[in-house]
């Protein structure tokens, strides 16, 4: 009997392990993605781009983080603050840090690394492209123009898990900024130890977020792994996460089709047709306009009717349907779909209840035609008689030129205008848009936050990103009433009759198509994402 | 032999000093700047970023500040492409790959060079010397870039025997070492038989026939030894070239080496980077040819150096 209750014990330590096994390969699951190459900066406060942010986003956590919906599109909660209190005037949060809410070393995060984080954000000393994310909180413009100490900034550790911050004014897109990588914290003694190198090394590298960093070799990959230290770590998903740091299209759609990575967004133009034909692509919403902008201080588009003519002559579902060809919507105006109104998620989004400043179907275009012909005729030039020959600015790149070439053809067709086109590389053509030395150029916006004004303050006169030198006083007046009004409903009619005046009055720019984002996965599900470009890998489940 | 050195030394600082000066005079010139992006920083930004990395001083003033760090062995950091790492991080990480492929690359061109430039001299006017003729003509009159396309359509995406990007393996390394080696390789191919062919005409050579040595030992021991100075004048500025990485097969290939780096600083306008490795392939260049002249002496002992190298 006992033999064979040995045997029987055997038996079942032989079944229980073959049963471990059977689950080590969901234990042991990694994922390997590739969003682009060496990252510019991993530093919450230094970096600029959606790489960058995407891998931040995994290592650290701000007061808000951005969660699944259900439906694999990310949605606001509480992060490292486990409350938030609010005053009545909505300038005044008080926000309580998780108790359990730790550093990748294990020490825990306190207010102070709030306070910390944020004052070297808006320090002038720490150059960050992106402290304006900050500019929401009191005395931050001041800082970052250096009228004022950092000290002064609106942020405060009443104990070391209690933050107050406050505003300067009501800021409805307040939790998004609180997710933002920007504000994220850091930790003060890390910084103080590894000076400006202190991404660079694993010892410094202490972040707050569900993952931390294991390894990185430069140019090849860096390695992510669960943070033990994280609140919600029995929750994670993959054992580590693997940024494959690669830039090459074909390179990255070879390595995907052989199985070496889960999840890419690049892939080469040639195939994009077939991807697409086949559903293997999928499409994302990108709260993004790709635009060509005028030189409104120059003859001839200082004249709004020869801007609107140009902009009503191009044909934008020939645009998106033959030379994009990745699900790119035709503008109608220059905020896109998908960013909120005042009813935020909830209700219509800002393009829906704005509406169109024109008719973009395909059936309108012969009409658009005669519009703009009759416009160019009224402005002296009729059938393109007379109208100096014009260029069109754009950066070297094999997309770009295909939409120039095409945007010739039309301008041609319809208006009888000779446009040449001028390509310059990157960084020249960056300096020549910015001075103004071009009569049409290409250009692009992605937004930073979901709020319309992410789109419509650099319209502002004398605005950094105002490519077009465009100035308006009505304009200029009506956004500075949005930027101070607490009203939300209020806030957006601002906006939307700023908009009218940009895009229905004086057609600054014409914009061609929202953006949209693309991307191939493969053995895992779980995946979410926001239309500001940001993936996230970290609840992820092998399928 | 020692003053002569000395001299090659003091002459090559210097042209390392001008190429220094004149690199960083356009660099600045150019249109364009580190700080540029489609989201243009603010003015306030702008002028924190260019006084955090000295920007905001005279060109003079940065030109002679950045010759000091130099001969401190400090090279700056990225302002850009990998914000705050030290450059001199970045080209050990980035020298190694380049070299790698370059270290196949010289020894294919040499190791196959020089004998098809012996063989076609040695059958001179027969089917053999007309064809390695043709090869070699087709080899230096081709880009690289077209022999390395060509490659990886052929063998890897049509017939898909070897990889076609990164460096994982060894099969990696095969093509992009041979598309970088084609030319130096015909051209070593060429200039090896045009010089052996000299030297066979030569009236030591018609003394060694004469005095009934093997054809081999003539050519092998007599022949090749002294056609070999304009190929080894070739050679050290080949593997300057090779070795610090053709940043259009490393393109082609997607090998994460410096050629390729150095053009991505040249477009993101990263000052540190761009001055960096031109001061480091710019060493490299002039240390190959000081180390070429040296073999001179070596190869044909009537080259006196102390004499500025003249035989």
């Amino acid at each position: 009997m006992k033999k064979v209750l040995a045997l029987l014990f055997a038996a079942l330590m032989v079944f229980s392990c073959f049963a471990c096994n059977t689950q080590g390969p969901a234990e042991e699951f990694e994922l390997n993605v590739n969003i682009a190459s060496e990252p510019e900066s991993i530093d919450p406060a230094l970096n600029t781009a959606v790489d960058g942010a995407v891998m931040i986003n995994h290592m650290f956590e701000g007061l808000y983080k951005w969660i699944d919906n259900g439906n694999g599109v990310a949605k606001l909660v509480l992060g490292q603050a486990e409350s938030v209190d609010v005053n009545a005037e909505k300038t005044v949060y008080t926000f309580k840090i998780r108790e359990n809410a730790k550093w990748s070393d294990g020490q825990a995060v306190t207010a102070s690394d709030f306070v910390y984080s944020w004052q070297r954000l808006v320090d002038p000393a720490t150059a960050a492209d992106y402290c304006y994310m900050a500019d929401i909180l009191l005395n931050a413009n001041e800082i970052m123009a250096g009228e004022k100490d950092k000290s002064e900034l609106g942020v405060k550790a009443i104990d070391e898990h209690t933050l107050e911050v406050t505003l300067h004014t009501p800021c409805p897109y307040f939790e998004e900024i609180m997710a933002f990588p920007s504000l994220m914290p850091v930790r003060q003694d890390m910084i103080e130890k590894g000076g400006d190198q202190w991404t660079f090394d694993l010892s410094t590298y202490v972040g707050n977020g569900p993952y931390k960093m294991e390894s990185w070799e430069h140019n090849s990959k860096i390695r992510l792994v669960k943070s033990e230290n994280y609140y919600d770590y029995a929750k994670l998903g993959p054992n580590a996460i693997n940024f494959a740091l690669m830039d090459d299209a074909n390179a990255i759609y070879a390595a995907f089709n052989s199985g070496q990575l889960n999840f890419i967004e690049e892939v080469p133009v040639a195939e994009i047709p077939t991807l697409v034909e086949q559903g293997k692509l999928n499409i994302d919403k990108y709260i993004g306009t790709y635009y060509v902008c005028f030189q409104t201080q120059k003859a001839p588009f200082d004249d709004v009717r020869v801007r609107k003519a140009f902009s009503l002559a191009i044909d934008r579902n020939y645009i998106v349907e033959q030379i994009t060809r990745t699900g790119q919507v035709p503008a109608s105006g220059f905020v896109p779909y998908g960013v909120n109104d005042a009813l935020g998620i909830e209700g219509d989004d800002f393009r829906t209840v704005g509406g169109n400043y024109m008719d973009v179907s395909k059936e309108a275009y012969e009409a658009n035609c005669e519009e703009a012909r009759r416009l160019l005729a009224e402005a002296g030039y009729e059938g393109g008689a007379g109208f100096p020959v014009v260029e069109y600015l754009y950066n070297t790149s094999d997309n770009h030129k295909a939409i120039g070439e095409a945007l010739q053809q039309m301008w041609q067709d319809e208006l009888g205008v000779t446009v040449n086109l001028v390509n310059q590389e990157w960084n020249t053509f960056l300096q020549t848009r910015k001075e103004g030395n071009y009569s049409i150029a290409r250009n692009g916006w992605i937004a930073d936050y979901n709020d319309p004004m992410s789109f419509l303050d650099m319209w502002l006169t004398g605005g950094g990103n105002n490519d077009a030198h465009y100035s308006n006083a009505e304009y200029d007046a009506l956004i500075m009433q949005a930027k101070s009004t607490s009203d939300a409903a209020e806030r957006m009619r601002l906006m939307h009759q700023a908009e009218d005046i940009l895009m229905g009055e004086d057609v600054v720019h014409a914009a061609i198509y929202f953006y949209t984002n693309k991307y191939m996965a493969q053995g895992f599900t779980g995946m979410y994402y926001t239309p500001l470009g940001y993936y996230f890998f970290g609840y992820t489940k092998q399928a | 032999m020692a003053s002569y050195l000395v001299k090659r030394v003091l002459m090559a600082l210097l042209a390392l000093l001008i190429i220094t000066c004149v690199t960083f005079i356009i660099m600045n010139l150019v249109p364009g700047g580190p700080f540029m992006s489609e989201k243009a920083p603010s003015p306030e930004v702008l002028a924190a970023l260019e006084a955090k990395y000295g920007l905001n001083k005279p060109i003079g003033e940065q030109l002679i500040n950045y010759l000091k760090d130099v001969l401190r062995g400090d090279f700056g950091v990225s302002f850009r492409m990998q914000k705050n790492r030290p450059v001199i991080e970045i080209i050990q990480d980035l020298f190694p790959v380049s070299a790698r492929v370059g270290l196949f690359a010289v020894i294919n061109a040499v190791l196959i060079g020089i004998p098809i430039g012996c063989l076609a001299a040695y059958n001179r006017g027969k089917v053999l010397d007309s064809a390695l003729r043709v090869v070699m003509t087709i080899g230096i009159s081709i880009p690289s870039f077209v022999v390395a396309t060509l490659l990886l359509i052929l063998l890897s995406v049509n017939l898909k025997i070897l990889p076609g990007m990164g460096l994982t393996d060894w099969r990696n390394y095969i093509m992009p070492c041979f598309a970088l080696s084609f030319y130096p390789m015909c051209y070593i191919g060429r200039m090896t038989r045009s010089s052996m062919l000299d030297a066979i005409n030569a009236d030591y050579i018609r003394t060694a026939r004469a005095k009934g040595l093997s054809s081999g030992r003539i050519i092998f021991k007599h022949a090749l030894r002294n056609s070999l100075i304009p190929v080894v004048t070739y050679i050290g500025p080949m593997i300057a070239y090779l070795l610090t990485g053709g940043f259009v097969v490393e393109t082609v290939f997607s090998i994460p080496g410096l050629g390729r780096y150095f053009i991505q600083s040249i477009l993101n306008r990263d000052y540190p980077i761009i001055m960096g490795t031109t001061v480091f392939l710019a060493a490299f260049v002039i240390m190959m040819n000081l180390v070429v002249d040296i073999l001179y002496k070596v190869i044909d002992p009537r080259i006196n150096l102390s004499n500025g190298g003249e035989a």
